[in-house]
């Protein structure tokens, strides 16, 4: 399945994918109270440049930001409208530039770095019974399996077109739902089978996907 | 004795939800007649976690939901993912989806002996819907900074198409629990 990220050299892509998340939170936090127009000036020249030292094509970087585009512009015709047009445009002009940056780190960093970077930080949280490793596997799994029941979708879907169903929502839901939970169950049993033990000892499973999750379980 | 294959029996089904709220995403939205916003089934698959699998795994299952969409994966209608949507003017509707999907499925554990369709539709409603709802008004009046009028009107367009999800949700729960009994079982 195709992430979001686009592959290019650039000493952006090759910083630590927790190095970028850090900067994200603290300059997120930074520039949404900024409300001085001449340093959130700088941090928006420097996320600019930031893309271009990434290499990201300008359409590229659009597109991420476009979806939030109408809303940002809805609240700022608002505050224009009760007089406020300053404070709208300082919103707006804040939440593009967070919106920027946030998409640079995705833009930027592997799918898989980004796991391998969930399951380091999860590592501290172990005395409160967080379990890295079953997270990361869950992740993995979790992956697999969009594009099956994705497929299960259409299949039900086109099923229902058949009966005329094609608008209900209870007509593809159910089935599809207990489809997954009997793979579910499968699954389970699978991994069960190869003497995976949630319990035991926290084997590192970013490297080399589970074998339980390697093909669906067939119904 | 089992419960090492019960654990993993919550771990399969806590990752084959998530991949299940993803898959609901990519199907494209159904039009509806009077429904200004189109509806697209994904919150259909918040509110059905939480049914189906109860307060904790449910709300687990839509964590790993938003962890995918963090990493990277474009899994939200439109295709849209990655960091930038929890940074975004809506984020506060996300950050609700697990808490929404606790509270569908604690209310469901609550009265699990005598839930009904009607009981079913309301608990979606508290938990699918208000307590979305209220995390992602809040957060455009507290962080994105829009009056409070305007966060809840420009949200009222979406309101219809959610009360018609949860309907769903119940009449689609009502069928899994009698096929499917997984919160009794988690239960017992």
């Amino acid at each position: 399945m195709l992430g979001i990220y686009h592959d290019a050299r650039s000493p952006v892509h090759r910083l630590p994918a927790g190095a970028k998340i850090l900067v994200l939170i603290v300059g997120a936090a930074l520039i949404l109270s900024e409300s001085d127009w001449s340093r959130l000036a700088i941090a928006g020249v420097s996320v600019a440049s930031a893309f271009a030292l990434a290499r990201i094509p300008a359409g590229v970087a659009v597109a991420q930001i476009r979806p939030a585009l109408w809303i940002l512009g809805a609240i700022f015709l608002f505050h224009a409208l009760i007089g406020e047009w300053r404070l709208g445009a300082l919103i707006t002009v804040r939440f593009v530039i967070v919106l920027a940056l946030a998409s640079l780190v995705t833009l930027t960093t592997r799918v898989s770095d980004m796991m391998a970077a969930i399951e380091r930080a999860l590592g501290p949280l172990r005395p409160l019974g967080v379990k890295p490793a079953t997270v990361a596997l869950c992740l993995s799994m979790a992956i697999r399996f969009v594009p099956v029941l994705s497929n299960e979708a259409a299949a039900v879907r086109e099923a229902q077109r058949a009966r005329g169903l094609e608008r209900s929502l209870t007509a593809l839901a159910s089935p599809l739902i207990l489809r997954a939970l009997r793979m579910a169950d499968s699954v389970a049993e699978a991994l069960h089978a190869r003497g995976y033990d949630p319990e035991g000892l926290e084997p590192s499973t970013t490297d080399e996907p589970p074998k339980g999750a390697q093909r669906p379980a067939s119904d | 004795m089992n419960t090492s294959i019960s654990q993993t029996r919550d771990l399969a089904y806590v990752a084959l939800f998530a991949a299940l709220i993803a898959a609901l995403g990519l199907i494209p939205a159904i039009p509806l007649p009077f429904i200004p916003a189109p509806i697209t089934a994904q919150t259909l698959g918040v509110m059905l976690a939480g049914a189906i699998l109860g307060s904790r795994r449910g709300a687990l299952a839509v964590l790993v939901f938003l962890a995918l969409v963090a990493i990277g994966l474009p899994l939200l209608p439109g295709g849209r993912g990655g960091l930038a949507v929890f940074a975004g003017p809506t984020a506060g509707f996300l950050f609700g989806w697990p808490v929404g999907a606790f509270v569908v499925g604690a209310l469901m554990e609550r009265f699990w002996d005598r839930v009904d369709f009607i009981l079913a539709t309301f608990f979606s409603i508290v938990g699918g819907v208000f307590v979305i709802y209220f995390f992602g008004i809040a957060w455009l009046i507290a962080v994105v900074g829009v009056a409070p009028l305007a966060a809840l009107t420009g949200s009222l367009a979406f309101i219809p198409g959610d009360l018609i999800k949860a309907v769903v949700c119940a009449s689609v729960a009502m069928t899994v629990k009698r096929a499917y009994p997984l919160i009794a079982q988690s239960r017992a």
